[in-house]
C-alpha cells in the first residue's frame, strides 16, 4: 500500500481528490482494509482486480453511496473524516456532496420513465436549479457528445444497451462533476456493444476528464490509464504506471491474477 | 316450489329507503378507502423510514388488521372500541373507524410494495446525480411506483366496497340493512336480495373494468 501515490503519477500539486485509510466493513467483514489513492485534476486511474476484492466498495465510498466506516476523504476543499460519524454531511448537504461526482453503474440504472433527454436533463433541472429549456438544450449537448443525437425521445427500454449506458454517461457529464467514477460499465453489454461505449470513454480521457474506473477492460487501461492500481482482498497491492502494472506486475498476487485473467480472455 | 317473483312489491313505496341504503353505502365505501389510503400513505412512508420504534408498531397494527375478519373488527369496533377509549363515540363512527383502518392496513402493503419494486439502481442513480431523498421520491420512485400502486389498490377498494355490506350486523342503514328492514316489511327476502346482490354488481362492476384499463395502460 502506498501512502503517496503522487510521485508515481508524474503529475505535481494538489490532488483533486484525496482519500486516506479508507475501511469499510459490513458486519464483521471488512470489504476495503485501508485503501489511499490520490487522483489529480485530470488524471484516468484505473482500478483492477478479483471480484470481491473491494474495487467497487471503494469506488462507492467516494461519492459515499455506501458509508466508510473509516478513513478520511478530500475532495476540492471538502474534508471528510469517517471516523467522527456526526462531522458527516447528511440530507441536502450530502446529496451537494454527491454531485461533485459523476458515476456510471453496471446496469445503466437509468430511470426508466423519462426519456433519453430527460434523464440527462433531471439532474440540470431538480439539483443544479436550472430552468428547463436551457437543461434541454445542454442535455442535447451532451446527448450528441456520446453519439446520441436523435435518440434524444427514446425511452431507456426503446434503447439498446450500449446505446443506454452512454446515456447514463450523459447524464453524469451534464452535472459538470469533478471526478467521473465508472463502475464496471461494460461488464453488463453484450460484447459487440462494448467497443462503442469504451470509444466514449477514451474521448473523455482525452478531453481532460478526471476519473476513477474500475474494470475488467485491459486493453482499455493500457490505452488511457496515467495510472493502475490493483486491489485483492480489500488492499491496494501493486500501484503504477499501466505499463508498469500490466506489462511487468511485481507483486506475484498481481502476477497470478493478470495470468489468470489473460488465461480466461484466450479461452473466451 | 313455486315462487311468485314480484320485485315491485319491495321497492315501489321503499324509493326512499333504497336511496338513503345506497348513499349510506357510497359514503362508507368512498370515506373508509380514501380514509384507508391516507393511512397508507403515512404508514407505508413509516416503513420505508427504517426505524424500528416506526416500524414496529406499524407492524403490529398491519397484522393485527390482516390476521383478524374484518366482521370481528367491526363488531369490536362497535362494543368495545368506545369503552377503551373511554369515548362515547357513536356506533355508526366506531364501526367507520374499524373498517378504515382494515383498509389503511392494506393500503399500507401496496404502498410499501410498490415503493419497494423500483429498482434500486434508480434510487442510487438519483442519490449518485446529487438528488436529495424527497427529491429523488418526487421525481424519480413515486412517478413510476404510482403507476404500479393503481391497479392493487383499485381491487382493494372494489373489496373494501362489499365489505360495508358487514355493517349491517351493528345496524348501520346501508344497502344491507336496507334490505333486511325490507326483508321484515315485505316478508320477500328473495326478490330483496336479489336486487341488492344487483346493485352492488352495478356499482362495482365498472369500478373493476376500469381497473382492468388503468392495468393494461401500464403494460403497454
Amino acid at each position: 500500500m502506498t501512502d503517496s501515490p503522487e510521485t508515481e503519477a508524474g503529475k505535481g500539486g494538489r490532488p483533486t481528490l484525496s482519500l486516506r485509510s479508507l475501511r469499510k466493513s459490513y458486519g464483521p467483514v471488512e470489504a476495503v482494509r485501508g485503501v489511499s489513492l490520490d487522483v489529480h485534476a485530470g488524471e484516468v486511474v484505473v482500478i483492477i482486480g478479483p471480484s470481491g476484492c473491494g474495487k467497487s466498495t471503494t469506488l462507492r465510498c467516494l461519492n459515499l453511496l455506501e458509508e466508510p466506516t473509516g478513513g478520511t476523504l478530500r475532495v476540492g476543499d471538502r474534508e471528510l473524516d469517517f471516523a467522527d460519524r456526526r462531522s458527516l454531511p447528511t440530507g441536502r448537504s450530502l446529496a451537494r456532496f454527491r454531485a461533485r461526482f459523476g458515476m456510471v453503474f453496471q446496469q445503466f440504472d437509468l430511470f426508466a420513465h423519462k426519456t433519453a433527454l430527460e434523464n440527462v436533463a433531471i439532474g440540470l433541472v431538480v439539483v443544479r436549479k436550472k430552468p428547463r429549456p436551457e437543461a434541454q438544450r445542454l442535455a442535447l449537448d451532451h446527448l450528441a457528445r456520446v453519439g446520441l443525437s436523435g435518440m434524444e425521445d427514446r425511452l431507456p427500454r426503446e434503447l439498446s444497451g450500449g446505446q443506454q449506458q452512454r446515456v447514463a454517461i450523459a447524464r453524469a457529464l451534464a452535472m459538470t462533476p469533478e471526478v467521473l467514477l465508472f463502475d464496471e460499465v461494460t461488464s453488463a453489454l453484450d460484447p459487440e456493444l462494448v467497443g462503442e461505449v469504451l470509444s466514449v470513454m477514451k474521448g473523455l480521457a482525452g478531453d481532460g476528464a478526471t476519473m476513477v474506473v474500475v474494470t475488467h477492460e485491459m486493453a482499455f487501461a493500457q490505452d488511457v490509464a496515467d495510472r493502475v492500481i490493483f486491489m485483492d482482498q480489500g488492499e491496494v497491492i501493486e500501484e503504477g504506471g499501466a505499463e508498469e502494472v500490466l506489462a511487468n506486475p511485481r507483486n506475484p498476487r498481481t502476477r497470478s491474477f493478470l495470468a489468470r485473467f489473460r488465461r480466461q480472455e484466450a479461452d473466451g | 316450489m313455486e315462487h311468485n317473483w314480484d320485485f315491485y312489491a319491495v321497492f315501489i313505496g321503499y324509493e326512499g329507503w333504497w336511496l338513503k341504503g345506497l348513499l349510506v353505502t357510497l359514503v362508507y365505501a368512498t370515506g373508509t378507502v380514501v380514509g384507508g389510503l391516507v393511512i397508507g400513505v403515512v404508514c407505508g412512508m413509516g416503513l420505508l423510514a427504517n426505524r424500528w420504534w416506526l416500524t414496529a408498531p406499524i407492524h403490529v397494527y398491519v397484522e393485527l388488521f390482516r390476521c383478524t375478519p374484518v366482521l370481528v373488527q367491526i363488531i369490536w369496533f362497535f362494543f368495545a372500541l368506545p369503552i377503551v377509549i373511554q369515548v362515547d363515540l357513536p356506533g355508526w363512527l366506531a364501526a367507520g373507524i374499524g373498517l378504515t383502518l382494515y383498509m389503511g392496513c392494506f393500503a399500507t402493503e401496496i404502498f410499501r410494495g410498490g415503493i419497494i419494486s423500483i429498482d434500486k439502481g434508480q434510487w442510487q442513480a438519483a442519490r449518485a446525480i446529487g438528488m436529495t431523498y424527497p427529491e429523488m421520491m418526487q421525481h424519480i420512485i413515486l412517478p413510476q411506483a404510482i403507476r404500479r400502486m393503481v391497479p392493487p389498490f383499485v381491487n382493494q377498494s372494489v373489496i373494501q366496497f362489499k365489505n360495508t355490506a358487514l355493517l349491517y350486523v351493528v345496524a348501520v342503514p346501508d344497502m344491507m340493512y336496507t334490505g333486511y328492514l325490507v326483508v321484515a316489511d315485505t316478508y320477500r327476502p328473495l326478490e330483496v336480495y336479489t336486487g341488492v346482490a344487483f346493485a352492488y354488481f352495478l356499482l362495482l362492476y365498472p369500478i373493476t373494468q376500469w381497473g382492468k384499463r388503468l392495468e393494461a395502460r401500464r403494460d403497454r
